[in-house]
């Protein structure tokens, strides 16, 4: 195996809708910022990918428009991924472990303002028989919400300790769009919106995209003085047939992180990828953190969450976090699909 | 191709241009098969096309083609979505282009496509507006098919004014001013 690093993270803003810019102008300064950060261009870059979803904007082929903030001449080597960017970096790890590479830029952002995102996210659904009933993805978590409360694997005060918690830590975090929490006495008597969620309990609607630039052995000691290595990374698949899941657990996060090697050490911070309170205790326990571990210090998805992008963010923070020093040893998790479906799961360590 | 096929769409053509094979439906016994589904689909969004295209779509109101190119490269995209595409780079400075322009290409069409085009044949092409580094794409009419060529000079023809809107269908269509042509070795690189 090639040892490959994270060396370079870059975010925007988040916010609940930027209607002044469209997709590129969004995303351009991102990539530009992340750059800068080590004095690079886009001939410095083998590979580049991209992950994006044409739904959530209502536009077509937006991928290739983005392309336009790349720079992309001479004409350069680049995929995309209509999945979350932690799928886009994995796709650039294997390029490079497969020798075609030794560096790649990979972002991934949205726009979903300008559409309605729990219908939208329905489409993720199997179209013959979940698609046409159109579950939004609020209704959905509820579902699983409501197994866990039953099967007393969580309680309703558990679970807004969970949003208070990440959001009192977004205020520290200058790009995230929900800071700070009422108390959770305050957050437990406010009303439902989809009983057992809380507006709380739910990720809030965001624009924004993140970039990340990764390289192999000799290049990331050159561009970053404490590169953030990728011990291990894995992605795996639960059943998109919810009826056949017990929707309290997600076997894939367990498998993931047994065969990214989260267990092989000790865990000095974890960002992971739950959009709804109850989801982090699943992934969490699916993880097998111990108490000592910090959950999501960037406030995770519940303080922003641009869907293709809140994935590759976890990556970014834990890697931010290892670059400065201030944590050693990270795992990052990112989701996609409803329900914690699909799941990545990344080991980064300092040298 | 028969005179007759000039108006109808590809769908409709006789063996049609993406004709397949039988479809064959496996054996249910006494069930029978169900070969249709019905599940329709609709989503709203609210679009906002940002702030370069909403420069070129105000300049439009006005008659105006608006190009932009960045501080790094001589290049003026029209219409612009933000980026020299080449670059990378936002496009900070607007530059008027045309309304004189060169055809860089075209097509003599003889399936009609779409609500808006026009009675078959008719010429669609790549239209290179003066000061442009791109072409657009529009519909040229008031000239015989066969005297239309690479190089030749055209001006848009526009809407009435009280139909001014923030529209790429401003431009109604293209037609030939009396001009000499462009040399095709002045096009290099624009087609």
């Amino acid at each position: 195996m090639r040892d490959v690093a994270i060396v370079s993270v870059a975010q925007s803003d988040f916010v609940r809708a930027l209607t002044r810019r469209n997709e590129v102008e969004m995303i351009q300064p991102v990539i530009q910022q992340a750059f800068d950060q080590i004095g690079a261009t886009i001939a410095d870059i083998d590979f580049t990918v991209s992950g994006s979803s044409d739904y959530l904007a209502g536009q077509a082929f937006s991928f290739v428009m983005t392309l336009d903030a790349v720079g992309a001449w001479p004409p350069i080597s680049e995929s995309h991924v209509e999945m979350d960017g932690a799928w886009a970096l994995y796709e650039a790890w294997i390029k490079i472990q497969a020798g075609h590479a030794d560096t790649a830029l990979i972002y991934g952002y949205s726009k979903a303002s300008p559409g309605d995102l729990p219908r939208v996210l329905s489409r993720q659904l199997d179209p013959y028989y979940y698609a046409p009933l159109w579950p939004d993805s609020v209704a959905m978590a509820g579902l699983q919400a409501r197994q866990m409360l039953d099967r007393g694997a969580i309680t309703e005060a558990e679970m807004a300790g969970i949003a208070h918690r990440n959001r009192e830590a977004a205020r520290s975090n200058p790009h995230a769009q929900v800071k700070g929490s009422k108390t959770v006495e305050e957050l437990l008597a406010e009303d439902y919106l989809s009983d057992p969620l809380r507006t709380h309990d739910c990720p809030p609607i965001s624009d924004g995209g993140t970039a990340v630039i990764i390289a192999a052995g000799d290049k990331a000691r050159e561009w970053a003085k404490r590169p953030a290595w990728i011990r291990g990374i894995d992605h795996r698949v639960d059943s998109h047939s919810f009826g056949t899941r017990d929707l309290t657990r997600a076997p894939s996060i367990a498998k993931a992180a047994e065969k990214a090697g989260v267990h092989d050490g000790p865990i000095d911070v974890a960002e992971v990828h739950a959009p709804f309170s109850h989801q982090e205790k699943i992934v969490r326990n699916e993880l097998g953190l111990g108490d000592g571990v910090a959950v999501n210090p960037s406030g995770g998805a519940l303080a922003a969450n641009a869907v293709m992008a809140a994935g590759l963010i976890r990556l970014g923070e834990v890697a931010n976090r290892i670059m400065s020093g201030e944590a050693n040893r990270g795992v990052a998790h990112a989701t996609g699909g409803q329900l914690l479906q699909q799941n990545l799961v990344a080991v980064l360590e300092g040298e | 191709m028969s005179p007759a096929d000039n108006d109808r769409t590809i769908a409709q053509l006789p063996d049609g241009l993406w004709s397949q094979p039988a479809v064959t439906v496996p054996d249910l016994g006494d069930v029978e098969p169900v070969q249709r589904l019905r599940l329709p689909a609709s989503m709203t969004y609210r679009y906002n096309p940002g702030l370069s295209q909403t420069r070129y779509l105000r300049g439009l109101e006005q008659k105006k083609i608006i190009g932009e190119r960045s501080s790094d490269n001589p290049d003026v995209y029209v219409p612009s979505r933000g980026m020299n595409p080449t670059e990378g780079t936002p496009t900070t400075e607007q530059v008027e282009v045309g309304p004189k322009a060169t055809i860089s290409s075209f097509c003599v069409v003889h399936i009609g496509f779409g609500v808006n085009a026009p009675p078959t044949p008719f010429v669609s092409a790549l239209i290179l507006p003066d000061g442009a580094a791109v072409s657009l794409y529009g519909t040229l009419l008031e000239v015989p098919i066969e005297d239309v060529r690479i190089g030749m000079r055209v001006e848009p023809v526009w809407v009435a004014d009280d139909q001014l809107a923030p529209s790429s269908e401003n431009i109604t269509h293209w037609r030939p001013i009396d001009e000499p042509d462009v040399p095709a070795e002045l096009l290099k690189g624009h087609m």
